[in-house]
């Protein structure tokens, strides 16, 4: 499962990839020789110790990190390849971000919070609005488009921001412990329109958390340690 | 092409929605702005007053005709033929006699003594002829009579008999070895000839010694067109190397030297007080990018480009410095224009004048301010441009 089991058109696929940070003098090796292959549809939760590189791995699937070494092929583009400007052009058609602190723009209303990646389609205005209303319709927040962040509880921004993430349809949504802000309940909500989005609207997830009950949702969980992906059985 | 407007237009509104956030820095900066801008309208409105109020009491239908790159009358010398060639130019009013309406003029200066202060100062001495009063606006004896004909005789300004002892009606003064009665005051619109001496030119000629040339020649047009006219008959005539001009024109030109002064005060001033508001918004601007740092990170995460990040903290910058510019302007106009001052220039006497601002001037000021909020704004948007996209997020 670890090795590239030759998806015929795998959403993910990694190849002896390096990463390196240098601070100063010193050079921290996050990843040296990684390699990773999800296919398409899947639902990854991607756990592991703190500092073990969840983020950046996510940061790099992404396409808002650069890789030292190695290939990264992500929804069929090679990431190694592209430019900053490719990159994010790539990143406006293929990727939903969800991150923990939602990260929504304050001093807009859900819909225009939802509206953004929008503006960087061809679309008109009045698609734009239906496009805006439908993804609220899916978090179930139909009511609250405007609504400013600040008048809404945790779980609920972080529905506003899993309708931006979804609203332009991009194929793979990268969610940085989604739940990680969120209680017992609020979090099972959050994760269950996950699950719808994986499930019926066939979106590829990768999700990062801490939490055995959040990787419970999706189909399979891997282990992240020291820069290695290693057997769930082996940790559990 | 329609999606980088958007980008733009997104990452603007999301500036500017959060400045609230940064509202006394930024009001820091306007003010700023709006400090340079006065200071600068206000000296330019000043030396536009000044130019504008010089140049009005300036007629139209007069023509001053002075030797040709000559600066001022006092450095001007007309010939006695080039005298009867104007005189006899096209364009020039006859008076009821038939004869051309001109006077020829000596341009001397002599020294008087100064009321308030007691030191020497030098008074300007003019000769002019029959016409000479007439050709002027508002020249009215308000005690004596005229001088006379051919002999040693003056009449005085009442501004200058003012400000210059001895001058009183009746008094003898001397004058080049030679004593000369005050036999008339006159007035004369307020203009600057009110701060003049004047005397019989043929007299003036021989006393000075300056027979055979005059200084400048004056004369009335027939209309303000005509000195077109007469300024091209002057230019066809290779005898007449003469520099022909309304006196409007002349005055303004004399008036642009401490116009150009006021000028040359404000904009240097003006400029350093930019450097130093340049350095407030600088710092304004690196504090809103530092502040939007996480939603720059998470536009440009969704696939917003840097463009956009650099194009919106350079419309935040020069909205800030745009606004102060309009506060700047506005307050030169509450506080200065119609403002009225007094000066003595090298060449006038004290002139009153109003500050004058105009469209132009304004849209100097609001140049000055954009230059600030783009400067200001340039280095701070590249670093927003520039940011690595995962400093933005977890930084
Ligand atoms: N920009 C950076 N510069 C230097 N070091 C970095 C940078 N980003 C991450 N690191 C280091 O890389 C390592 C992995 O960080 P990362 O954020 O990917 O861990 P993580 O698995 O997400 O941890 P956590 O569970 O705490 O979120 C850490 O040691 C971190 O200090
Ligand atoms: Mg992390």
């Amino acid at each position: 499962m670890l090795s590239p089991t030759d998806p015929i058109d795998p959403m993910i696929d990694i190849v002896d990839l390096c990463k390196r940070f240098t601070k100063g003098k010193e050079t921290i090796t996050i990843f040296d020789g990684l390699n990773l292959a999800i296919p398409r549809g899947d639902f990854v939760a991607v756990m592991g110790p703190s500092g073990s590189g969840k983020t950046t791995l996510l940061n790099l699937l992404g396409g808002i990190d650069r890789s030292d070494a190695g290939e990264i092929e992500v929804a069929g583009e090679r990431l190694d390849r592209l430019s900053e400007s490719e990159l994010s052009r790539w990143r406006a058609s293929h990727i939903g971000f969800i991150f923990q602190f939602y990260n929504l723009m304050p001093m807009l209303t859900a819909a225009q919070n939802v509206e953004l990646p929008l503006l960087l389609t061809r679309l008109g205005r009045k698609e734009r609005r239906q496009r805006v209303e439908t993804a609220l319709g899916v978090v179930g927040l139909a009511d609250r488009v405007k609504h400013y962040p600040k008048e809404m509880s945790g779980g609920q921004q972080q529905r506003v921001a899993i309708a931006r993430a979804i609203v332009s349809d991009p194929a793979l949504l990268l969610c940085d412990e989604p739940t990680g802000d969120l209680d017992r309940t609020t979090a099972d909500e959050v994760l269950s329109i996950l699950q719808v989005l994986n499930r019926d609207l066939g979106k590829t997830i990768v999700m990062v958390t801490h939490d055995p009950a959040a990787a419970q949702y999706a189909k399979r969980s891997l282990h992240l340690d020291k820069g290695h992906f290693i057997e769930k059985e082996l940790v559990a | 092409m329609r999606s980088i407007m958007l980008q733009i237009l997104a990452v603007t509104v999301i500036n500017l929605k959060s400045l609230p956030q940064r509202l006394w820095l930024s009001l820091a900066t306007v003010i700023a702005v709006g400090l340079v801008v006065t200071v600068l309208l206000a000296f330019l409105s000043m030396a536009n007053g000044f130019r504008r109020t010089i140049a009005d009491s300036g007629a139209e239908d007069i023509a001053v005709v002075l030797r040709s790159g000559a600066v001022s009358e006092i450095n001007s010398v007309v010939l006695r033929d080039q005298v009867r060639l104007i005189e006899d130019g096209p364009g020039i009013a006859k008076g009821s006699d038939g004869k051309p309406q001109t006077s020829g003029e000596l341009y001397l200066t002599v020294n008087g003594i100064k009321r308030s202060t007691g030191t020497k100062a030098s008074l300007p001495l003019r000769g002019l002829g029959p016409q000479g009063p007439g050709l002027r606006r508002g020249v009215v004896m308000i005690a004596g009579r005229m001088f006379n004909p051919g002999s040693n005789e003056i009449i005085v300004g009442r501004a200058l008999g003012k400000e210059f002892e001895g001058f009183e009606l009746g008094r003898t003064v001397a004058f080049n070895n030679t004593r000369w009665t005050v036999v008339g005051i006159f007035a004369a619109d307020g203009s600057v000839f009110e701060s003049e001496i004047w005397a019989d030119l043929p007299v003036l000629q021989s006393l000075f010694k300056r027979t055979g040339a005059v200084q400048t020649v004056r004369a009335r047009l027939t209309s303000p067109a005509a000195i077109e006219t007469l300024r091209a008959y002057s230019d066809n005539d290779p005898r007449l190397k003469l520099d022909v001009m309304s006196e409007a024109a002349y005055f303004a030109q004399q008036a642009s030297n401490t116009s150009d002064l006021i000028q040359k005060l404000g904009w240097p001033l003006a400029i350093a007080m930019a450097f130093g508001s340049l350095a407030g918004a600088l710092n304004t601007m690196y504090s809103s990018v530092a502040a939007r740092a996480t939603e720059i990170a998470t536009l440009r995460a969704i696939g917003f480009g840097g463009f956009s990040a650099f194009v919106g903290t350079l419309v935040e910058s020069l909205i800030l410095a745009a606004i102060g510019g309009v506060i700047g302007a506005a307050a030169t106009y509450l506080v200065f224009d119609g403002f009225t001052a007094s000066t003595m220039g090298a060449s006038f006497s004290q002139v009153v004048f109003n500050f004058q601002l105009s469209p132009r001037l304004i849209g100097q000021g609001l140049l000055l301010a954009l230059a600030v909020g783009l400067f200001g704004g340039l280095f701070p948007a590249l670093r927003a441009a520039r940011m690595p996209i995962v400093a933005g997020l977890y930084g």
